[in-house]
């Protein structure tokens, strides 16, 4: 796959999925502290997630850096907007304000 | 591997008369955690101040720094941060 339609699924996917995880390892067998305590905070809420396992692909990863300008795994997007790795997650998530964002994702616009 | 000193020292120079505090997690000069409180970061969102802080270590994150872990701060926060410590 050339790098453009690499990037071209990673928008896809992270504006087709409410919650959308970059991580290494997958959500039962985490293969980093940090994408594992990403994976702990949304299981802790219930609420579900897709994940893509970065070390699947050994250029992936530079490619999502370059997609989301931020340089390190995990990184998760809530409705297309990149919230940061795990110390932004666990911030808000102690603060309310992740919780928030959850509900608004993953609950259906009504009009 | 990058040496703390040098850690605190690029951080000086973006954050000038920051609060500075670099704790190397694991002993083994790959793992780190940075404390930075500067008033530059009024104003702005959680993942931008995080960027802020990363980007001196563009070159470093994913190859000598292996784990980089971030706490930032306005000085604001920081004192109430201070006080509910003390409590």
């Amino acid at each position: 796959m050339s790098k453009e339609e690499v990037l071209q699924e990673i928008e896809s996917e992270v504006e087709n999925n409410p919650i959308m995880v970059y991580m290494k390892g997958t959500p039962d067998f985490p293969q980093c502290g940090f994408s594992n305590r990403v994976v702990q905070i949304f299981k802790q809420m219930g609420v579900p997630f897709e994940s893509r396992n970065v070390l699947d692909d050994p250029n992936f990863r530079y490619i999502l850096q370059e997609y989301s300008d931020w340089p390190t795994i995990p990184q998760v997007f809530i409705h297309g907007e990149l919230i940061g790795g795990s110390d932004i997650c666990m911030e808000l998530y102690q603060n309310g304000e992740l919780q928030e964002k959850v509900k608004e994702a993953t609950t259906p616009a009504t009009d | 591997m990058m040496e703390p000193d040098d850690i605190q020292q690029r951080l000086e120079e973006a954050f000038p008369g920051a609060t500075i505090e670099v704790e190397d997690l694991t002993g083994t000069k790959d793992h780190y955690q940075v404390t930075v409180v500067s008033e530059q970061f009024e104003g702005k969102k959680l993942i931008d101040q995080h960027k802020m802080v990363y980007a001196p270590f563009e070159e470093e994150i994913g190859g000598p720094i292996h784990a980089f872990s971030i706490k930032t701060y306005t000085p604001g926060k920081w004192d109430e941060q201070q006080e509910r410590q003390i409590q």
